[in-house]
């Protein structure tokens, strides 16, 4: 080796040894988090935002980094950014500011935050889905709002040793403490299930609540009817206790989906009560041309004269001047249950500013001197911060994230996004809240009006269980949701091909949120054992073969419960035009009641014992009871 | 000899006044024991129940909650308020009731399923649209995270964490009928009253079952009074944790089992009233009431008092008896609606009472 060759190789090597140095260096000192990796591969998606108690920080909960970010809430600086746990969506502070509190979705714990130090110092397993937190004004309890177990935890606040679970409405999620924190109010964003029952039970309307718990026995004490209701968002006190407002859809679903123009799809509204309204009222955020898609967020200036709401599909910060609107409601006493949803001129007389922000805003916070408004636009990375005096945007904070929006970041967009729709009345997400479902039927106007009521479905997993629609008359997802949704549902503007596809492959990425009946070690309860084996039996308990397409695993093979065939199962309406139903996807089947095409068995075993009299849905009629329930316990775990 | 007959009487006389303590006419009666008083405050269709026809009662703090014929009445703040199949009730008949005192929660048994009240809400089970293993729900009892039920085909159990329903019956269990009355549940055992097949004994540590039979068959002699359960009809159970007691009432008798001894109860040799029981209700391992067809009793582990209209006039009564089974009567102005007593709960030292014709309250007199 030549003299320069050995000085090159001497050079090299020490500009590699130097270069490593640094870059161990770097990652002692400068990479002590997964968090920054995360901010560099995700988007922030920020889904709530607080401030500190001082105000002087800003705590923005960010679902797809899986983050707290702290900035500082002058500079908008970044302070900090701390790691919580999977899909986090809950995010609260202590009433001595000192903690803070979020709840992870994706792995069912909750993150305890040293709001001093910015660490997180606990992490605690809770229930199914946590999605919102509260502590008690005492420091007793912590209260958890579990999406799939419908309930409420109540938590020691010291330990976080779960103590009870109080029954709260489907898909429990949203809270809101009294202004004294005696009382915690309870939202969910799935219809209650039916309570009596009718002849017309796949066609009545959804039934919600807000659940009044007493924070100081943690007992349930009251339920607000929601008549008509189904997808309750976040619930608001006046600082003075008297006025409360809840964020919620109403459904138009008991009629026809006509053509939007004839009628609408929902109405977007506010349920108000407490003192200030005697009886809860139903009030529209909707205007004759311009709908108010998915309200989401509620916020109560501190002196009462203003609630901000967001309103998501519409990408929008609704003003409601309060003094007006009880003007508005005292002026027009109604019978219980009170509604004006249906009065597309109300909002005029109460709705005093719409503030375009960012795509998807999700929460809200106002500043202690209800001076600023801080709106988290979801799918945007970005705080809107509204000056309340002027109501315009005074600032867009940029969180860190990628500056490129990606496909699948596009087609999420086009999925939560309802300016597709004639008047931007609806959007993928209006019915598929979460992008899940919304536990109700339709009746879908492309069929003819009266025909073919059908049951929404979960979305989660759907790739790869084609073709689509009950009838499985769709071949893949642009099909489903490209011009038939275009012609049939927006009637408006179409998607271009860019966009269609991009939609197409954001409905593709949802995965199957963690199944909770499985035990963490993959194994089957004996129970579940049990009913494994009925479902994949081939004999009856009297010896006889059971023809194949007429197993419980036939029609539902697959990793995914599907053969993606049609068959008749005998659960033909005499509304539908169809007897061949394409075989349901078993996926988190357990989460997804109301049941069979048309949504009429309102639980699993009704499918078995009330629509299945000779024996078409699989042989099922020599069960016993206990061996129903097997089948049942396996099937939850699908 | 008339003469003779006088001097008798006289010295007879005084012999007598020799022997009696002066001033005395008679022996003086024995005391009776002190035993409850109460006065009874009965309500009706008169007074705003809903039926009169009372099966079950519940004392949830100052609620009190009565299953009816038609509907479930609840008693608040000096009114009655009913909840009925409009409002979500699994049947209109309640046949039982239970408290979860964790989180308020009231579940009723009804002859159409079983109904969870929860502020002011309520979600029924059937058999149709859940695990359950019978719509007529004779009992029910919740421990911790489950409802625990006795139905017409067997005994089954909620999960109310996973929402698993456990059902047991002949195929696996020691059941020989399935016909489930009655249950009480704690953290260490759960007792099942069968109509026809004993006591059943869940053990929660083991998660095995145990079984109580009547060492006499299924006959209504007795021909060892203390050998085992009273008989094999039993109608209720209360298990005492505390004092690991069982308390089981038959239609032909009850008993009291300490885990070692059984001690059994008739009206031949004791103060029930009757031996047809619908209910037992544990004070601790000593002390229980008893609902009867012939009337409410009491037994503090040595004496018994029977509160009841009269058997013969229908006026109110109270009669004590003592260890040695002298039976006295103590003067009341109130008694229960009706002798045929179906359900019994407590209110600190007052005693609520469903019978077959209205509600009764017994405040407590000191």
């Amino acid at each position: 080796m030549s003299q320069r060759l050995q000085t090159a190789v001497g050079i090299g090597l020490a500009a590699l040894a130097v270069a490593l140095l640094t870059l161990l260096f770097w990652l002692a000192f400068n990479h002590p988090a997964r968090a920054d990796e995360r901010e560099m591969q995700d988007y922030a998606s920020p889904l709530e935002v607080v401030l500190s108690l001082d105000g002087s920080r800003i705590y923005a909960l960010c679902q797809q980094s899986e983050q707290v970010r702290v900035l500082g809430a002058t500079n908008y600086a970044v302070i900090r950014n701390i790691a919580v746990g999977r899909v986090p969506r809950g995010l609260s502070l202590s009433a001595d500011g000192a903690r803070l509190f979020v709840t992870n979705s994706g792995d069912d714990t909750l993150s305890v935050i040293d709001a001093r130090t910015l660490t997180v110092t606990a992490t605690w397993p809770v229930s199914a889905e946590p999605s919102s937190v509260i502590e008690d004004r005492a420091g007793k309890h912590l209260f958890v709002a579990n999406r799939i177990s419908n309930d409420v935890a109540v938590l020691d606040a010291q330990t976080g040793v779960e103590e009870k679970r109080l029954v709260a409405g489907r898909g429990a999620s949203y809270m809101t403490p009294s202004p004294d924190g005696s009382r915690l109010y309870v939202t969910h964003v799935y219809p209650n299930p039916l309570r009596v029952r009718s002849d017309r039970d796949n066609r009545t309307a959804p039934e919600s609540e807000i659940t009044v718990i007493d924070t100081a026995r943690a007992v349930v004490v009251d339920r607000i009817p929601l008549h008509g209701i189904a997808g309750v968002f976040h619930v608001a006190l006046s600082d003075d206790g008297r006025l409360g407002v809840a964020a919620e859809y109403h459904p138009k679903n008991m009629i026809p989906l006509a053509h939007l123009e004839h009628g609408g799809a929902f109405a977007y509204t506010l349920e108000l009560f407490g003192a200030d309204v005697d009886k809860p009222v139903e009030i529209p955020l909707d205007e004759l041309e311009r709908y108010a898609s998915r309200p989401f967020g509620v916020a109560i200036a501190p002196d009462k004269s203003r609630i901000y709401v967001t309103i998501g599909g519409s990408e929008m910060v609704t003003v409601i001047d309060v003094a007006r609107l009880l003007r508005f409601i005292h002026a027009r006493p109604q019978a219980q249950p009170a509604s004006f949803a249906q009065d597309l001129s109300a909002s005029a007389n109460y709705v005093v500013a719409r503030i375009s922000v960012g795509h998807d805003p999700r929460g809200l916070t106002l500043s202690r001197d209800g001076r600023k408004l801080f709106v988290a636009n979801r799918l945007e990375d970005t705080l809107s911060v509204i000056d309340t005096h002027t109501n315009r945007v005074a600032a867009t904070i940029k969180l860190d994230g990628p500056k490129e929006i990606s496909p699948l970041r596009h087609g999420e967009q086009t999925f939560y996004t309802s300016r597709y729709s004639f008047q931007g009345q609806i959007g993928c997400a209006s019915c598929h809240i979460d992008s899940t479902f919304d536990g109700l039927t339709w009746n879908l106007e492309p069929d003819g009006f009266g025909r073919n009521t059908v049951a929404n479905k979960l979305l989660e997993g759907i790739r790869g269980t084609e073709p689509y629609k009950w009838t499985g008359t769709n071949p893949n997802i642009p099909t489903e949701c490209g011009p038939r949704t275009e012609k049939y549902f927006w009637r408006a503007e179409n998607y271009d091909d860019r966009t269609l596809t991009d939609l197409a492959m954001y409905i593709r990425s949802l995965e199957p949120r963690p199944n909770r009946w499985r035990l963490a070690n993959g194994e089957l309860t004996p129970a579940q054992e049990r009913g494994k084996a009925i479902f994949e039996r081939t004999v009856d308990k009297f010896k006889k073969p059971i023809p194949e397409y007429n197993r419980c695993s036939y029609c539902h093979s697959g990793p995914k419960g599907t053969n993606q065939k049609t068959s008749d199962v005998g659960t033909r309406r005499p509304n539908d035009n169809a007897s061949l139903l394409k075989s349901a996807p078993l996926t988190n089947v357990a989460l997804t009641a109301p049941y069979l095409h048309d949504g009429s068995a309102h639980a699993m075993e009704e499918i078995w014992t009330v629509y299945n009299p000779d024996d078409k849905h699989g042989r099922t009629n020599d069960l016993t009871k206990d061996e129903l329930n097997d089948l049942v316990e396996y099937l939850r775990t699908r | 000899m008339k003469r003779l007959d006088k001097l008798a009487m006289l010295v007879a006389a005084g012999v007598l006044a020799f022997i009696a303590p002066t001033g005395s006419a008679a022996p003086p009666a024995p005391a009776a024991p002190k035993m409850p008083l109460f006065r009874f405050e009965n309500f009706t269709t008169a007074n705003g129940l809903p039926n009169d026809h009372v099966y079950a009662v519940l004392v949830d703090g100052d609620r009190i909650w009565a299953g009816t014929d038609d509907g479930l009445a609840v008693y608040e703040n000096h009114s009655w308020k009913t909840y009925t199949t409009a409002d979500g009730l699994a049947h209109r008949a309640v046949i039982s009731l239970a408290l979860d005192k964790r989180t308020g929660d009231v579940w009723a048994g009804t002859m159409g399923g079983l109904s969870r009240i929860s502020g002011g809400r309520i979600d029924s089970y059937t058999q149709l649209n859940s695990g359950l293993s019978n719509n007529v729900v004779y009992g029910v009892s919740v421990e911790g995270e489950n409802v625990w039920i006795a139905t017409a085909a067997g005994a089954c159990r909620l999960n109310l964490h996973t929402n698993q329903w456990s059902l047991y019956n002949e195929r696996n269990t020691p059941m020989f009928e399935i016909w489930s009355y009655s249950v009480s549940a704690t953290p260490t055992k759960v007792y099942y009253g069968i109509w026809g097949s004993g006591v059943l004994e869940y053990d929660q540590k083991t998660g095995k079952w145990d079984k109580y039979d009547d060492p006499d068959g299924e006959t209504e002699m007795v021909l060892f009074k203390d050998q085992g359960l009273i008989h094999e009809i039993v109608t209720s159970v209360s298990y005492m944790e505390k004092d690991k007691v069982l308390w089981a009432a038959t239609y032909f008798g009850d008993s009291h089992y300490d885990g070692r001894y059984w001690h059994n109860f008739l009206t031949k040799d004791s103060g029930l009233p009757s031996n047809f029981t619908n209910i037992v209700r544990g004070v601790d391992g000593k002390r229980a009431w008893f609902g009867t067809d012939k009337g409410l009793a009491y037994y503090d582990g040595v004496n018994w008092a029977v509160y009841r209209p009269s058997m013969k006039d229908g006026k109110p009564e109270m009669t004590v008896r003592d260890a040695a089974g002298t039976v006295t009567p103590v003067t009341v102005t109130t008694a229960p609606a009706h002798n045929y007593i179906l359900y019994i709960d407590f209110q600190g030292d007052d005693i609520w009472v469903a019978t077959a014709k209205g509600l009764s309250h017994g405040v407590r007199q000191k």
